[in-house]
């Protein structure tokens, strides 16, 4: 389908797996394909620790944060039309101050806060921090600062419990502003048209088995729409990697260094090992979750910068250009 | 003097503990660990967080519980694995410190207790400590290996017995139970507002709760916070060897530097950097150089090979730059590579492998 319109204004994207999946590369790279069809795009992270600005060129060795204001991490225009990329941070203490002081309550905000009473009353009411966090991308959203919103979500927690706070915050608060901020998020995250969960992993085993896991669980227990999964660090197949290496020497009338041979043909076994692992698990993937699938590529350059990030992102577009335009517009399943 | 060996870690120490952000293979290398000593021939067991079920699979469990199961091997001494139940092991805790069943009982029963152990955070990175803790007095296994929970900062679980403390005695109880209790009358206008604020946010029952669970509490902090207090000197015991796993790449070496950082801060020093999914290095040649060769032959076979060793001559030079700082911060610990296995780990036999790559 068209890129453009699959970043159609007003989407919430939300970019969840687990630790060591790429989590925060896919997130640059999804803001950078929305850039690319012209949609700008606001990247929220809520651990006030990102390497974002690094991708994009943005960050020195001793400030490579994020803060609470928006920071501008790609200017649009130029020939290509692309649009602005805008990243920040909520983090749930930030999120509190600011919710208070909206609701009149700033005489003891800071207090709540710098006591450690959040803690107080975190515990009371579990999941009042990623409420607070949702809230306040809720309230972003509706104030449409950016077409779309592409929220990286917390890495150590499980995506699960992150989603299903809105719905566990209803069980425990019957009333109150809290309550209403909970029932307008979990408002938002069943609009399967104004939101998708973009679920991470890598082609292998355990990746897999728990991205299967969480995603049937999010459908359950959370109701939210599930958008593409994101398979990343694909290696990329290169033809003649099973030719014998001397008989490819002698067909381009090269000669070998001794044992070059060996090297050679020792690479071209282990990346094609990779790739038939990878295979499969990809396979395993298709056959388990009926979902599309994006597949990026592995970066043997791992210092990702701009290029990089833009590669992905061009991978985003073509995935997205190939989707079904049914499958992918989150119809519930 | 050279820092001892991980092999040595294994053989002498009476702990283990294993740090590092997730998804880095901290869990099997946990308890490939604990199988070293077991083959050495220790008594040892292993504490995971949350396994993937093929590690219970892999030691030829139908499943980890709370209690320590043995795992059947040819080893002369004895390997045990079992799971971190965050709740049970507080529970217990509570236990040993409450004064009568009674107190126990309403403990127990309180809602906001029972939030606790999944909504405050640092809970369960306390209890993996409080259950390290409890293994090393009260049972006669010669090595305990514990996982962690895929901590960011290292200061969370190395704090996180003082946070509890700090949290069960904590202002805002003292504030909310004072009025009941009828001693601080001075507790006055300003502070009950500050609560009803409260309670008009969140509800309140919310308050209620945490109320009634501070009283049912009360009496017990002293014993929390002596306890709280032998379990990060344990942690700091010459005993104790704290072990750092990572993966090579940019955004886990980042995180795992950020953490050794915090654990120096701490007084912690780490004796040992596992490095797992290292990318193999076929030779010594250089990236650049291959792939201008690789161009040079582009469309025929040759250039196909040449390109493939140019990628992995790329990724295990910066995989080895991305190295190069945390080695530095971790120094004189020594830093093990594991490469990229050819298969997953399914059994005991997948176990030795990464046993192979970790000591010989």
């Amino acid at each position: 389908m068209n890129p453009t319109e699959y970043f159609a204004a007003s989407r919430l994207l939300i970019v969840a797996g687990k630790g060591g999946v790429g989590k925060t590369v896919v997130t640059a790279a999804l803001a950078r394909a929305a850039s690319m069809a012209g949609r700008s795009s606001l990247v929220v992270e809520v651990e006030g620790k990102s390497g974002l600005p690094r991708m994009f060129g943005q960050a020195t060795p001793e400030q490579s944060g994020l803060g609470y204001d928006e920071q501008l991490l790609r200017r649009g225009g130029g020939p290509d039309g692309s649009a602005d990329i805008t990243a920040r941070t909520i983090t749930p203490d930030g999120a509190l101050l600011e919710y208070l002081e909206d609701h009149g309550l700033s005489r003891i905000s800071k207090r709540l806060v710098t006591s450690g009473a959040l803690d107080v009353v975190a515990t009371a009411a579990p999941g009042i921090r990623d409420i607070l966090v949702l809230g306040k991308v809720k309230q972003l959203q509706r104030a449409a600062v950016a077409d779309v919103i592409v929220l990286d979500t917390p890495a150590a927690g499980h995506a699960i419990t992150f989603l299903r706070s809105a719905k566990g915050l209803l069980d425990a608060v019957k009333v109150g502003p809290i309550y209403t901020q909970a029932r307008d998020v979990l408002d938002l995250l069943e609009d399967h048209e104004r939101c998708q969960v973009i679920l991470v992993t890598l082609p292998e085993e355990t990746p897999v088995n728990e991205l299967v896991e969480t995603a049937f669980s999010l459908e359950d227990q959370v109701g939210v729409g599930l958008g593409p999964v994101v398979v990343n660090g694909i290696y990329d197949d290169l033809d003649g990697l099973e030719a014998d290496p001397a008989a490819a020497a002698e067909q381009a009338g090269v000669t070998l260094r001794p044992g070059e041979a060996e090297v050679l043909a020792e690479a071209a076994d282990f990346r094609r090992h990779r790739i038939e692992l990878q295979t499969g698990q990809v396979q395993r993937l298709s056959d388990l979750l009926p979902l599309p699938q994006v597949r990026l590529p592995f970066l043997f350059e791992s210092e990702i910068g701009p290029a990089e990030v833009d590669a992905l992102a061009r991978s985003v577009l073509g995935a997205i250009e190939a989707l079904d335009a049914e499958v992918q517009l989150g119809s519930p399943t | 003097m050279t820092a001892p060996a991980l092999d040595e870690l294994v053989r002498d120490r009476r702990i283990i503990v294993c740090g590092g952000s997730g998804g880095v293979g901290k869990t099997t290398t946990a308890a490939v660990l604990a199988m070293r000593a077991a083959e050495a021939g220790r008594r040892a067991v292993v504490v995971t967080i949350d396994p993937a079920k093929r590690l219970a699979d892999a030691l030829g469990l139908d499943g980890l519980t709370d209690e320590p199961s043995r795992v059947d091997g040819s080893w002369p001494g004895e390997l045990w694995a079992m799971m971190l139940d965050t709740k049970s092991t507080f529970d217990a805790l509570v236990g040993k410190h409450a004064a009568d069943d009674a107190q126990l009982q309403r403990i127990l029963a309180n809602r906001f207790y029972k939030n606790i152990s999944g909504a405050l955070s640092g809970t369960q990175e306390y209890m993996a400590m409080e259950k390290l803790y409890e293994l090393a007095e009260e049972t006669d296994f010669d090595l305990i290996v514990v996982d962690t929970p895929p901590t960011r900062n290292a200061l969370d679980f190395l704090d996180a017995p003082a946070r509890l403390s700090r949290f069960l005695d904590h202002r805002l109880y003292r504030l909310m139970t004072a009025s009941n209790r009828g001693v601080l009358r001075a507790v006055n206008v300003a502070t009950q507002t500050f609560v009803r604020t409260v309670a008009r946010v969140v509800g309140a029952d919310v308050i209620d709760d945490a109320v009634a669970f501070f009283q049912a509490f009360d009496g017990m902090e002293e014993g929390f916070k002596r306890r709280a207090k032998r379990v990060q000197e344990r942690l700091r015991d010459d005993d104790t060897a704290f072990v750092l796993v990572a993966s090579p790449r940019r955004d886990t070496i980042d995180e795992a530097t950020f953490f050794a950082e915090k654990l120096t801060e701490g007084g912690i020093a780490v004796r040992s950097l596992i490095v797992n999914r290292m990318h193999p290095r076929f030779d010594d040649g250089l990236a650049e150089a291959t792939a201008q060769r690789a161009d040079s032959l582009a469309g025929t076979d040759l250039g196909s090979l040449y390109r493939n060793l140019a990628d992995f001559q790329l990724a295990a030079s910066r995989e080895e730059e991305n190295l190069a700082g945390l080695a530095d911060e971790v120094a004189p610990a020594p830093v093990v590579r594991v490469p990229f296995l050819r298969s997953d780990v399914h059994d005991l036999e997948g176990l030795r492998r990464i046993e192979a790559e970790l000591f010989d």
